[in-house]
């Protein structure tokens, strides 16, 4: 039995909007032949918002343990939503709940689990999901030879659908799972400034710049934009020139600004997988072969140290 | 304290004091610092062909988590760390460098069936090592491997042994008869406290590991690494292999970058700046 099951992440006003974009990919899923879109959520504060964009039955988790957001707690809630759906594809998003569900998921029913996809058709029926592997260097396919499919995916890989009337069901799971992990509490990363990644604008550097103090000037070019957070290579945290918090990359963050603008930066993919995301990059870098500028929008092949502050004074200009 | 998988484990709390048995989990990777120029793909083979001269490397992630499991052992006073891997011969580097910095013995899982197999495969090989080995107070491993970039083993592992599974920590302390753990999470962090045993992976953020000095890499060279087969793992021919994936790789290419850059042209670097700010203005990007 064919059928799509969005697992969904409640969220203060009603579900996150990662699982609105899950729902855009079930959506695509089912109009090719994918089957019907159904979706799970813990608490009754997120059923409506599936319900109206897209989803024919939303399972209702309403245990109260799972308010703790664990997956170990969450996995038989889910795996029942799974089999009363009949579904044999499983969306989650690329959290911190669903990195530890999916995979969690998977080796219980004997699968494997895709993580952070970015493209999903079928095929035959079947589920074909495109991932990036080594550092974004490379794409791979996956397919399954066991009946459930259960993927992870890349933020911002799909749109979510427009809200509309919202004609389904839901329906009540009661099941939870033994909480074998204590929560004693949770804090928010400290943030000074605008967040890495819900900044618009991205000014990061690397190596290149050769020293720490290089970092006060892209510092200033960021606050000429006012909507501009900076980062940094692996190369340059790791050479103290700026806090790993900022890391942008593989072993760091992952960003998808408007406009990226990479300072003496080569492109390595430890790189490259943090910021490919991108929607706009420009490049400034002495080498013209370097693979940032291959990818940049635009780029300027010169001294940042010239080019920066005469950057700054033109973007002030334009007020 | 229970031992995972161990029907023989070694008791691990003791009156005198706390002794660990750590296992803790590496993987060799092709340098992720390659540059994307010598990165090429053997299409009709789905494999990454090893770039010429770059040598490849500890996953980034492995050694904080060797680093976790040493001052666990230190802070414990007693103990030991087992290192495992599944990989090629070459992958015996990645013991050893976890034996550099400090752990105890190695134990490569090597076996032709090994080179095409999925996740689920992984976890189950190196879940049947630790029950070989007796179990373990703890199984430690990096948060993910930066090659595939799944983040899925460690969960695997827990799964397969029945204990539970934290993961992405930044610190780890023993608490009781059990961790407190720090957990990233995607817009701050968790603290949490699990009972052992348990697997624990480990993030970027746990901190610098130590680096090893020439006299514990020769000393190292002295330490014992039992290389074990499918076979010594009970594992049989129709439970690892390419034909056995639950989830198949049907592709692996290098996506078409077509470059469309537009270099900025300019006399002085004031004047490209300028031009640049035109232009970035007339997409309306600033």
């Amino acid at each position: 039995m064919a059928g799509i099951l969005v697992v969904a992440e409640a969220a203060a006003d009603g579900v996150s909007a990662s699982s609105l974009e899950l729902l855009g990919a079930a959506q695509q899923l089912s109009s090719q032949g994918g089957g019907a879109v159904s979706a799970f959520v813990a608490g009754q504060g997120g059923a409506q918002a599936l319900l109206q964009h897209g989803a024919s039955t939303v399972y209702v988790g309403t245990n109260a343990a799972l308010a703790s957001g664990m997956a170990e707690v969450l996995q038989p809630a889910v795996q029942a939503a799974i089999e009363q759906s009949g579904a044999d594809i499983v969306l989650l998003a690329q959290s911190s709940l669903g990195r530890d569900l999916a995979p969690a998921l998977a080796f219980a029913n004997k699968t494997g689990a895709a993580m952070d996809c970015v493209e999903l058709k079928i095929n035959g029926g079947r589920l074909r999901a495109t991932r990036a592997a080594f550092g974004g260097n490379a794409r791979a396919e996956h397919t399954w030879t066991a009946p459930l499919q259960i993927v992870t995916v890349k933020g911002k890989s799909f749109d979510a659908p427009e809200a509309g009337a919202g004609g389904g069901e839901t329906k009540t799971i009661d099941a939870a799972g033994a909480a074998r992990i204590n929560v004693l509490g949770i804090s928010k990363a400290e943030t000074t400034g605008i967040k890495l990644e819900d900044a618009a604008v991205v000014v990061s550097g690397g190596r290149g710049l050769g020293d720490a103090d290089a970092f006060k000037m892209l510092e200033d070019l960021a606050a000429t934009m006012k909507v501009a957070a900076v980062g940094a290579s692996r190369a340059a945290c790791d050479l103290g020139w700026y806090p790993p918090s900022q890391q942008v990359g593989l072993t760091g963050k992952t960003v998808s600004p408007n406009l990226y603008i990479a300072v003496a930066i080569s492109g390595a993919s430890q790189h490259m997988a943090g910021m490919a995301g991108s929607k706009n990059i420009v490049a400034i870098n002495k080498d013209a072969d370097s693979n940032m500028v291959k990818v940049s929008k635009f780029a300027i092949i010169d001294d940042y140290k010239k080019v920066v502050p005469a950057l700054i004074e033109e973007i002030k200009k334009l007020g | 304290m229970k031992s995972a998988g161990g029907h023989s484990a070694p008791p691990a709390a003791e009156e005198a004091g706390y002794r660990v048995n750590i296992i803790v989990c590496v993987k060799q990777i092709p340098d992720p610092e390659t540059p994307a120029a010598s990165f090429k793909v053997d299409e009709a083979a789905k494999k990454v062909i090893p770039a010429q001269g770059i040598a490849p490397v500890v996953n980034p992630y492995d050694p904080q988590a060797t680093e976790a499991a040493l001052r666990l052992k230190e802070a414990s006073g007693s103990g030991k760390v087992t290192v495992i891997s599944l990989g090629p011969d070459t992958a015996r580097d990645a013991i050893k460098h976890a034996l550099a910095m400090g752990a105890d013995e190695g134990v490569l899982l090597n076996d032709p069936a090994f080179g095409d197999i999925d996740n689920f495969q992984t976890a189950n090989a190196l879940a049947k090592a630790i029950e070989k080995l007796g179990g373990a107070d703890l199984v430690l491993m990096g948060r993910a491997s930066a090659d595939w970039d799944m983040g899925v083993v460690p969960t695997g592992v827990g799964q397969l042994l029945n204990i539970p599974v934290v993961t992405v920590a930044k610190a780890i302390e023993t608490s009781g008869a059990g961790l407190k753990v720090e957990r990233v999470l995607d817009d701050g962090f968790q603290s949490v406290e699990v009972s052992l045993p348990a697997v624990v992976s480990v993030s970027n953020e746990f901190g610098e590991p130590r680096y090893p000095q020439l006299r514990q890499i020769m000393m190292a060279a002295k330490k014992t690494v039992q290389v074990w087969s499918a076979a010594d793992l009970g594992l049989g021919a129709d439970e690892v292999g390419a034909a056995n994936r639950a989830m198949p790789l049907e592709a692996l290419y290098v996506p078409k970058v077509e470059s469309n850059v537009e270099i900025i042209e300019g006399d002085t670097p004031e004047e490209k700046a300028a031009v640049l700010a035109q232009k970035l203005r007339a997409a309306k990007l600033v």
